[in-house]
């Protein structure tokens, strides 16, 4: 049994912060920053039924359990059994415990009628039994609940406030960690003023009912030494016991994947630079009733088993058959991944309970089955009985642990059609969101038009444009944007205007082929011409050639002749020829 | 019932010896829960053994019960105030918390009153 008898503070080691011991109850140590004060008392004060008694056994339980630190655990109001039957709801068998001498339990019962009072009397008896049980077991921690039974049993508070006083004194001297419980005061944190003795931790729980619904909450209303989350933090007492789920869980220190994962939708892929949502992000689809958030859920749903991983798809408003046969009417087959035991449907009525029940059904679920993607069709039913201010905190606290968690959640959301209060009532989720996708109807002209549009994406490039928005046997697709000028077109307008265009070019085409062949009968035309020209060209080169060919020969025959007859007469050439008008030949001839 | 096991008591109690009564004819069976020999647990023992010699003369046991000594006895009587004195015998249990410094009060929560 090593415990420091001495010391008035804390045990041995102050220099760095406050030493704590960690509760084990998941959120409650994130909030505390580690745990409870060690070796001090902390008061933890809520009205009846705000769940003292069961986050005190808690702390003693895991203080057992997990830190090797046994615990005693006194009881003022309820009987062993019946805390022990509380807890073994919770799985934990708190015989066994005491068996091994990891809890010690003693039930400290007083009843006022039976107990007469006559001069000085001090509390040392209630000392002695806590010494004993702490002696008997080594322990480190100790639950006092509820101490403040004692006012009603004993009639001189002037004696049981000294008392009370000089046992968190001694408390503090153990070196125990200690949880003293309270009920709430009207006007002061506890009934009997407990808090003004016990300086260095106090808890307030609370049980608000708003619209029949009842949310517990948390705060820690002070804490000596250390920071600690201030805010009121929900929690929930669920199959696992107690669970805060603090708000933003203090930090955003989730790993952010830069996987991609597709949507099923090879449009929407598309507008999402062509690679779909990156792996842990979140998603909102809101849009009025009849745009189609379902079955993007659906589509989500399937993408993710077809790639092998599981999903777990929340239905608030339908029926998990319903649903499946209704995906399948456009594609989607989702008993083959539920065979698989890919695909997991819970379908409830959101009415079913409180959203905190819900979200400890979902964390229990998603713990349980280890989904890589989840979809909740649709969360804004879950605040059916509520206002929105409710379901951001709510929704936050689910995004960081699917985000911790590394799962791809696509939430949808369901809007009024008329389209004013859009932003409204969403931009307080959607800003939660990393992604979100605007579904909404088109009317006019006679028709109504799915259409889509990726209102913002987080970290990536995405379309700005409006896209069409169709479901067919193969599951859902979008269809091309059609600019036709400044204008969108969807729907009849879109195929109209498809048609026309086409009739149009087809005019323009046949134009085109007209002017073709026209510009070839021209050049056909020019052709021949060039062939005429070219032919009378050719015909005056052969006659002036032939000219002067004629020319030539008479030329030379005329030379022949004179030569001939000058040969005739048989005489001298004579040297000094007369000039004489004679053929340039001439003199050629004479000077061969 | 107890009486054997008072006679032991008694003598772990180390004070004076305490049951002048015989041990078969206990009529009132007094159990002194005390925490070491403080002035309070004292002046209890001596103030319980006064009204008992005067109202319950030779009707009653008296057992000093010193948690000090034995702190696993506090449990089964529920003792959390010291000195408490409970009424063992006869039936139902009645508890008197405090010196017992005023014996009308020891009286009624003993319950001998109307006897006297």
């Amino acid at each position: 049994m090593p415990r420091p008898k001495k010391s008035t503070k804390s045990s041995a080691p102050e220099a760095r912060g406050l030493p704590k011991a960690a509760t084990g109850i998941q959120g409650l140590d994130e909030i505390t920053g580690g745990g409870l004060p060690r070796g001090r008392p902390t008061l933890l004060c809520g009205s009846a039924g705000s769940g003292k008694t069961m986050l005190a056994a808690e702390f003693l339980v895991h203080g057992a359990l997990q830190f090797g630190e046994p615990g005693v655990f006194m009881m003022f109001e309820e009987s062993a059994t019946e805390l022990a039957q509380n807890l073994s709801s919770l799985g934990v068998d708190l015989d066994a415990l005491q068996k091994h001498k990891k809890i010690a339990i003693d039930h400290v019962h007083i009843e006022r009628n039976e107990i007469q009072e006559t001069g000085e009397y001090d509390l040392e008896g209630l000392f002695i039994r806590l010494g004993h049980a702490i002696d008997s077991i080594g322990a480190r921690r100790v639950v006092l609940d509820t101490l403040e039974a004692l006012f009603a049993g004993l009639p001189n508070h002037a004696v049981l406030r000294a008392e009370l006083r000089r046992l968190f004194r001694w408390l503090k001297d153990r070196g125990v960690t200690a949880v003293i419980t309270a009920e709430r005061g009207a006007e002061s944190l506890t009934r009997y003023g407990l808090e003004e003795y016990v300086a260095d931790c106090v808890i307030l729980l609370d049980h608000r009912t708003v619209d029949q619904v009842s949310t517990r909450l948390l705060r820690v209303v002070k804490y000596r030494g250390t920071a600690h989350g201030t805010n009121e933090y929900p929690f929930l007492i669920g199959d696992d016991g107690i669970s805060v789920l603090p708000i933003t869980s203090m930090r955003l220190d989730h790993e952010a994947s830069t996987e991609r994962v597709s949507t099923g939708i090879d449009g929407l892929d598309d507008m999402l630079g062509g690679l779909g949502l990156y792996r842990g992000s979140s998603t909102l689809v809101s849009g009025a009733p009849g745009t189609g958030k379902s079955s993007v859920g659906a589509s989500f749903v399937d993408a993710a088993c077809r790639r092998g991983e599981r999903a777990l798809l929340f239905a608030y408003e339908e029926s998990a058959s319903q649903l499946r046969r209704n995906m399948r009417s456009i594609g989607f087959d989702l008993d083959q991944w539920e065979r698989a035991g890919l695909l997991r449907i819970d379908a409830s009525r959101p009415t079913l309970h409180g959203l905190e029940q819900h979200l400890v059904h979902m964390h229990d679920l998603v713990l349980r089955f280890k989904p890589s993607v989840v979809v909740v069709d649709p969360i804004s039913n879950l605040t059916m009985e509520r206002d929105d201010r409710a379901l951001k905190p709510a929704l936050m606290r689910l995004l960081d642990y699917l985000k911790q968690l590394g799962i791809t959640a696509l939430f949808t959301s369901l809007t009024t059609d008329v389209g004013i209060d859009i932003a409204d009532s969403q931009v307080g989720v959607s800003s939660l969101m990393d992604t979100w996708v605007l579904l909404s109807n088109l009317a006019g002209n006679g028709e109504r038009t799915r259409t889509l549009q990726v209102l913002k994406s987080r970290g990536m490039p995405h379309s700005h444009q409006v896209r069409e928005f169709v479901m067919g046997d193969h599951g859902v697709d979008l269809i091309d944007v059609y600019l036709s000028g400044d204008r969108v077109l969807t729907g009849t307008a879109r195929i109209s205007q498809v048609a026309q265009e086409e009739a149009a070019s087809d005019l323009r085409r046949r134009d085109h082929e007209r002017r073709l062949k026209e510009l070839a009968n021209h050049r056909k035309a020019i052709d021949a011409q060039i062939a005429v020209l070219n032919a009378q060209a050719q015909e005056r080169a052969g006659e002036v050639e032939f000219a002067i060919e004629r020319e030539r020969l008479t030329a030379e025959g005329h030379s022949a002749r004179s030569r001939a007859n000058a040969q005739s007469r048989d005489v001298p050439p004579p040297r000094p020829r007369p000039r004489q008008p004679a053929t340039p030949t001439t003199p050629r001839k004479g000077a061969k | 019932m107890s009486t054997h096991k008072s006679s032991a008591k008694a003598a772990a109690a180390a004070e004076k010896a305490l049951h002048e009564e015989e041990p078969e004819v206990a009529e009132w069976q007094l159990r002194l829960y005390v925490a070491g020999h403080t002035a309070k647990s004292i002046a209890a023992f001596e103030n319980l053994k006064r009204v008992c010699e005067t109202h319950l003369a030779g009707r009653y046991t008296i057992e000093v019960v010193d948690l000090l000594v034995n702190p696993r006895l506090a449990a089964g009587d529920q003792i959390l105030a010291v000195p408490t004195l409970v009424r063992k015998f006869p039936e139902p249990i009645r508890k008197i918390i405090g010196d017992l410094s005023n014996e009308e009060r020891v009286l009624v929560g003993l319950d001998v009153l109307p006897k006297r």
